[in-house]
């Protein structure tokens, strides 16, 4: 019975999203308002059925309704309840579920956060959000019905994959999809502001909030989604260059570019083509991450062959709405027209400078994504593309990206001169010379290979910090008082891309010491074995069984102690999960602000002593690659909640008003 | 080969001698060869497990692959011929730094050009929108509503901006 509910509920929703996605925006282009103001209820009552069939999937999970396909193939009865309701996005059918509850989210969140725009905005906003709605949402019904029904029974179900029975992956892909989704909103917008032919900075104003927190969503997906790879995948590394990893970093890449892009558009009311443009690409590539994900494509390019209605599927969906928006901008977009000077030297080119670099990075994560798979699927052989290819691509892209990032930090709108530019930035060059030729050094390194390696990244993470610093006390100049004034009045937008920024040099440094510093041993270890590494000790102690509610798992006991005093204990293990038979690890790690310790179990030896191999490693300053996504994350909320989005209710009626004391004071710094 | 036995058989032996010691038996003694290894092994694909190295893997291809570097490494093979090796066996999917060969030349040439066309595109954009300012003068009715502006007649507008 609940199963039918929820398949009714989302037969309702489409129905309504194919209102919503219609009458608004003829109402938009011929003035009808009683259509127009459909947009708003349709988009609740959408939602309202969207959450209705969501909560009857996990009801049925919950409740072990093997009966469902969907629940018998990803659940289990031993499974712990919370990951029984977990696993009601674990599966394909119901991760596009949650892909179309959340577009259902967004788009009531617009509905009712838009008060201040225009109907006609509203109206198109929605109606696009529809459209798209509707396209996932007969995608869920035609192809991947999560509600289908078996018969006979089963008694059991087949559990979910191990690797996602973890806390982290319970929240991992809604952060992710959340951020996927979100950018649905800029998307959105872009096209509204197309078919409206009003493209101006009232326009960015009004999507940039929207568009930073899809962002800050989707880097804490990825941060997430890494952070569980490190802990267990069993050998510490935390990016991998995954096709799945990369089908997330490519919208997050152009999001980047776009979140920037929007600034200027708003700040400077130029790049608005450009901008459209972005918010486009930024949508179809999170399609297309979704494509890759769960279209099979990328575990095999035959599969996909053998079994193509899901993949062809989508594969029309995004060539009908990538085609179709790109068509409509090139239909549009030229009527808009430039405005807005600025000379080469200035703070609009160094950041539409980044964005280029932004979307070479983009580009180039996309060959080396989707390379193998035309080489395979043209039969021209079969090749892997890892992370020598991409480290070797992406780093020259990162450092003139970094050195620009610090530049326009300080860089003055319209036009800057070099003389000025060097008077700002000459200590944080200086500085950051100094650190970048030194700190290999001190820190013990000779051979020319690691100190180019650690002398680039910590100069770049230097060039970040002191750049933002000369940023903070230029505009510093421009504020009385005492330094606490001087900090307090900054605007939060202002300390939402300082808060950012260092947070990327954080990261920075993370990447730089784990590449530069981090040992391994990969050993054998008999109880009452000893084995060092970075400085610590590892005893093992030995194993025993301690089973779980749904595996068998063997837990290793071993003491971590530095110069003969002992730290704590340490226990790693190695999972047999009952249903799948796969073995999991599960690593045990000592964290720390400046580094990891981190014990995992490879396989048991057999020989009389009760021997193991063992991977041990210490990882300095890991966490602070998370830490640095942590502060990127908080950079954007602080710069979405920044004063002028909330004033901008009053703004935006239509009544002229002085400008704020902050837009005046960013014209002066 | 009779020299790559004893060497076998040497390292086996000190295995053993290593095993009674309290301290852990390291899957290879020499350190410096011991990160060749680890280095090779990264760059290796383990073909049995779902993109991983064979660094990374705990399957038993991997745990075999790992110690035939190993093994390779210990006759003084070079880190070239032991991929040369590697890929003689199992092709260039074994490798996940690509070989530049006719079929991957877009992958490696690739980036480049997409930087080239990116920075020439932007230039091309820069310097064009830059004349184009310079060529526009203002029509009458934006002088006279700067002359309002200036002479306070008349709030200024942001949306204008």
């Amino acid at each position: 019975m609940i199963p039918e509910i929820g398949q009714f509920a989302l037969i309702l929703a489409l129905l309504l999203l194919a209102v919503q996605g219609t009458l608004p925006l003829v109402g938009a282009s011929k003035g009808i308002s009683a259509w127009m103001a459909l947009s708003r209820r349709t988009a609740q009552g959408a939602f309202f059925f969207l959450a209705l069939a969501f909560g009857c999937l996990v009801y049925s999970f919950i409740v072990n309704d093997f009966s469902v396909l969907n629940v018998a193939n990803n659940s289990n009865t031993k499974l712990p309840l919370i990951y029984r309701i977990s696993a009601s996005w674990g599966s394909h059918e119901g991760s596009i579920l949650v892909w179309v509850f959340m577009l259902g989210l967004w788009s009531c969140a617009v509905s009712i956060f838009s008060k201040h725009l225009p109907e006609e905005m509203v109206a198109r906003v929605l109606g696009v959000m529809g459209l798209v709605s509707v396209g996932l949402l007969l995608f869920l019904l035609l192809t991947s019905n999560p509600f289908d029904r078996i018969f006979p029974v089963p008694a059991e179900g087949r559990d979910l994959n191990p690797l996602l029975q973890d806390p982290g992956m319970i929240l991992h892909p809604p952060m992710l999809y959340m951020g996927y989704v979100g950018f649905s909103v800029a998307f959105a917008f872009a096209i509204a502001a197309l078919l409206g032919g009003r493209l101006d900075a009232t326009w960015a104003r009004w999507s940039r909030p929207w568009t930073t927190l899809a962002w800050c969503f989707l880097t804490v997906g990825i941060l997430i989604g890494s952070w569980w790879a490190y802990y267990e995948l069993g050998w510490g590394g935390w990016w991998f260059w995954d096709p799945v990893e990369n089908a997330s970093l490519m919208p997050w890449l152009v999001g980047t570019a776009l979140i920037h892009s929007l600034a200027v558009t708003e700040k400077r009311g130029t790049f608005k083509v450009w901008t459209v443009l972005l918010a486009i690409c930024t949508f179809s590539l999170s399609l297309l991450g979704t494509f890759l994900v769960r279209s099979g494509v990328l575990t095999s390019v035959h599969a996909f062959a053998t079994d193509p209605k899901r993949g062809m599927f989508i594969l029309t969906f995004l060539a009908v709405v990538i085609g179709g928006s790109l068509a409509l901008f090139a239909f549009r977009a030229p009527k808009v027209g430039t405005a807005g000077t600025f000379k080469i030297l200035s703070r609009e080119s160094a950041l539409f400078a980044n964005n280029v670099l932004l979307i070479v990075a983009c580009g180039t994560v996309l060959l080396g994504t989707l390379y193998p798979l035309f080489l395979d699927a043209l039969n021209l052989g079969k090749i892997s593309v890892g992370p020598p290819y991409f480290e070797a691509v992406f780093v020259p892209l990162m450092v003139p990206m970094i050195f620009l990032m610090g530049v326009s930090a300080v860089t003055r709108w319209k036009e800057a001169t070099l003389p000025d530019l060097w008077t700002r930035l000459r200590w944080a060059a200086v500085v950051t010379l100094i650190v970048a030729i030194v700190l290999p050094f001190i820190l013990g390194r000779t051979s020319p290979k690691s100190v180019a390696l650690l002398g680039l990244g910590f100069g770049m993470a230097f060039w970040i910090i002191t750049s933002a610093l000369a940023g903070f006390f230029d505009r510093a100049k421009y504020v009385e008082g005492s330094f606490g004034a001087k900090l307090t009045r900054q605007p939060r937008s202002f300390w939402g891309m300082f808060v950012a920024h260092i947070g990327v040099a954080v990261f920075i440094i993370g990447v730089t010491a784990v590449k530069g510093f981090e040992a391994e041993r990969d050993v054998r270890m008999a109880p009452g074995d000893t084995v060092s590494v970075g400085g610590y000790t590892f005893r093992f102690e030995g194993t025993a069984n301690r089973d779980g509610p749904n595996y068998h798992a063997t837990r290793g006991t071993f003491e971590l102690s530095k110069d003969g005093k002992t730290i704590r204990k340490l226990y790693p293990e190695k999972r047999m999960y009952f249903a799948h038979g796969m073995p999991m690890t599960e690593a045990a790690i000592d964290s720390g602000v400046f580094g990891d310790r981190y014990v995992s179990l490879g396989e048991p030896i057999n020989d009389d002593k009760q021997s193991w191999s063992v991977r041990v490693y210490h990882k300095p300053f890991v966490t602070w690659i998370w830490a640095g996504c942590i502060l990127m994350t908080l950079g954007g909320l602080l710069a979405m909640f920044d004063r002028r989005y909330r004033v901008s209710t009053r703004r935006d009626t239509g009544k002229p008003s002085l400008p704020s004391s902050d837009s005046v004071k960013l014209e002066n710094a | 080969m009779k020299r790559f036995l004893l060497a076998c058989v040497i390292g086996f032996c000190c295995w053993g001698g290593m095993a009674v010691a309290n301290e852990a038996v390291p899957t290879e003694n020499d350190p410096v060869a011991q990160k060749r290894a680890m280095e090779l092994a990264a760059k290796l694909r383990c073909l049995v497990c779902q993109n991983q190295s064979i660094a990374e893997s705990d399957a038993e291809l991997a745990v075999d692959l790992r110690q035939q570097v190993r093994e390779q490494i210990a006759a003084g093979k070079s880190d070239r011929q032991i991929i040369s090796f590697m890929t003689e066996r199992y092709g260039d999917f074994v490798l996940y730094e690509p070989p530049m060969k006719l079929t991957t030349l877009l992958l490696w040439v690739g980036p480049l050009l997409l930087l080239v066309a990116g920075m020439m595109a932007m230039i091309f954009l820069l310097r064009g929108r830059n004349q184009a300012a310079e060529a526009a003068p203002l029509t009458e009715a934006e002088r006279a509503r700067a002359a309002a502006l200036l002479e306070g007649r008349e709030l200024p507008d942001r949306k204008g901006k």
